[in-house]
């Protein structure tokens, strides 16, 4: 599989702190590609940089092999963690303004059936409820039939329905031949949607493979003693707090 | 290019035309204003003004004796048509030049003309024998006449000001700019597009209050239609500029209200909104020079009031321009997307 996107040696600084310190990583072509880490971490950060909305102190991104630049902008979809579209706008006119802005453009039919927003089209963008305003998002991230999409936290604060939901948006998209690059908190999340990922603290990455291939060099055939008795094998959250510990992030 | 520039055009023009509290401000407040201001105070110019024939911008008032009387107000003009018109229209009380020959000219139908001419002739009676009387004919400008340019050219500047400045900062502060830079719209698109979108709404804004206010009230429109429009294009174009300086890099909603208030005060005060600026300081006229709300409101007038032509107004107009493209280039230069 070609690679779709590789980040060599990025860097973010403010002053006193180091965001992001020396990552790199590459996404082949087709997989769903988890960024796992807990809160500061630099997840966010790693991928406005490569996004191309936050520049970088060092680094380079490269887009099949070339330096992320305009056929980026034309190819790339974005869902970010906040966003905020403009007020007075339904559904409708917020998706074919965003779409309006690329010279690849799907079909406005095909992506409001896929994100299921048609009975939510002449709808207020702020009147919407936090899942019906993910699957705007989404639809937005979705407007130039990207071969590349960026999620970042997509299911923070949705309920259980929503989030499944979601999920089942996401593979969808991922089914439809789209490279995927997923921020997110959730280790079921990550478990489910991710083909590989990487787990970053302290703006580095400390870990990265498939997550089952992860858990097997980490744990082997090692069962968890649970403290109520119960045994089961280690999963994706173990594998996380054995890496990034269990003190709290703020 | 074209496209993105019209689909971020468009979604603005809705935004703004769907807040039915801001659209309704933008309209009812200049209105109300023209209409309270010019019944209250409509033919209650307190003060008698004198203009004064001479090349000099300091008048001596020890040239006649006339120009030491107590509560009028004297004013120096080099240009007599430009000083004979305001005779006309009743803004100046009379006009005199010392001469030689001396002579005055007076507009019978102006009640306070009347009081002034009388002071002049018992002022210094062998030196007024020999002052030659001329006499003027026309109708007074009313309060509405000329506070109506004022009017629309403040509202002009708030809505351009605050329309795109303070909106832009919003757009910053809440993470809008940011999800545009991730398409392929440029900052220039952006920009073109949001100076389009105001200016096309501030010109239907200042269109529809003058047509009412002049219907209503009949105001006086001496000069082209036209040429009136063309000075508020450009007026426009050069406030919109200067709210986009602004706004380039501001975060804080607060500091760019700040910031806009700044600019929007000195303005309001030095460009003659209200007042005129004719017997102020020679350092207030050169400071109300650099404001662009200065300049709109001289053409505006200009054209409404003495029905000057668009070769007369060109220097303003050409100010005008010249302050636009400072403002855009610094403000396209400084242009930032993201928050911090």
């Amino acid at each position: 599989m070609p690679i779709a996107l590789e980040a060599r040696d990025l860097v973010k600084e403010y002053p006193g702190v180091t965001a992001v310190d020396g990552v790199s990583f590459s996404v082949p072509e087709g997989i769903c590609f988890g960024l796992l880490g807990p809160n500061g971490a630099g997840k966010t950060t790693t991928v406005e940089i490569i996004e191309g909305v936050t520049r970088s102190t060092s680094g380079s991104v490269y887009y099949y092999g070339e330096i992320a630049g305009a056929r980026f902008r034309q190819e790339a979809g974005i869902q970010f963690q906040n966003t905020a579209l403009q007020d007075y706008l339904t559904v409708l006119e917020t998706i074919e303004m965003f779409r309006s802005l690329y010279d690849r453009q799907a079909n406005l039919d095909e992506i409001i059936e896929q994100c299921s927003l048609g009975d939510l089209l002449g709808r207020d963008n702020r009147k919407l409820s936090g899942g019906q305003r993910q699957r705007l998002l989404l639809a937005v991230a979705l407007v130039n039939r990207p071969k590349l999409i960026f999620l970042d936290e997509p299911t923070t604060g949705l309920d259980p329905q929503a989030r499944r939901n979601f999920w089942d948006l996401v593979q969808n998209i991922r089914a439809g031949g789209a490279t995927i690059v997923l921020t997110t908190h959730y280790m079921d999340e990550a478990q489910v949607l991710c083909d590989e990922i990487a787990i970053m603290d302290a703006g580095k990455i400390v870990t990265q493979g498939a997550p089952d291939q992860l858990l097997f060099e980490k744990y082997g055939d090692e069962l968890i003693n649970l403290s109520h008795g119960e045994i089961r094998r280690p999963n994706l959250e173990d594998l996380f707090l054995d890496l990034t510990g269990h003190s709290l992030r703020t | 290019m074209l496209q993105r520039i019209y689909a971020i055009f468009r979604g603005r023009n809705r935004e703004f035309v769907r807040d039915r509290s801001s659209l309704a401000w933008n309209l009812l407040l200049p209105v109300a204003l023209v209409f309270g201001l010019s019944f209250a105070f409509d033919g209650q110019r307190d003060e008698y003004t004198v203009g004064v024939l001479q090349a000099e911008t300091e008048i001596d008032t020890s040239a006649h004796p006339f120009l030491e009387t107590k509560y009028v107000r004297f004013v120096p003009y080099e240009d007599i048509d430009r000083a004979l018109r305001k005779v006309e229209r009743h803004q100046l009380d009379l006009l005199i030049e010392l001469g030689p020959p001396a002579r005055y000219w007076i507009n019978p139908a102006a009640t306070k003309g009347y009081f002034v001419e009388f002071a002049l002739l018992q002022s210094a009676a062998p030196v007024t024998d020999a002052v030659a009387k001329v006499q003027i004919e026309g109708d007074p400008v009313r309060y509405a006449d000329w506070i109506l340019p004022g009017i629309l050219g403040m509202n002009m500047m708030f809505s351009c000001l605050f329309g795109v400045g303070y909106v832009i900062v919003r757009y910053r502060k809440n993470g809008f700019l940011k999800r545009l830079r991730a398409t392929p719209l440029t900052a220039f698109e952006f920009i073109i597009a949001q100076v389009g979108s105001r200016m096309v709404l501030i010109m239907l804004i200042t269109s529809f209050v003058y047509t009412g206010t002049h219907l209503l009230l009949d105001t006086r429109m001496e000069g082209s239609y036209f040429t009136l429009f063309l000075v508020g294009l450009v007026g426009a174009i050069s406030m919109v500029s200067l709210g986009l300086i602004v706004s380039a890099r501001v975060t804080s909603e607060e500091l760019a209200g700040g910031l806009l208030n700044l600019i929007n005060w000195p303005m309001m005060m030095l460009s003659g909104v209200w007042f005129s600026l004719e017997g102020t300081g020679e350092t207030v006229q050169k400071i109300s020079q650099i404001f662009p709300l200065t300049h709109v409101l001289d053409s505006a007038r200009a054209v409404m009031l003495d029905g000057a032509t668009l070769a007369d107004i060109a220097p303003s107009l050409a100010a005008l321009t010249v302050l636009s493209g400072i403002f855009l280039a610094i403000g396209s230069a400084i242009f930032k997307w993201e928050q911090y």
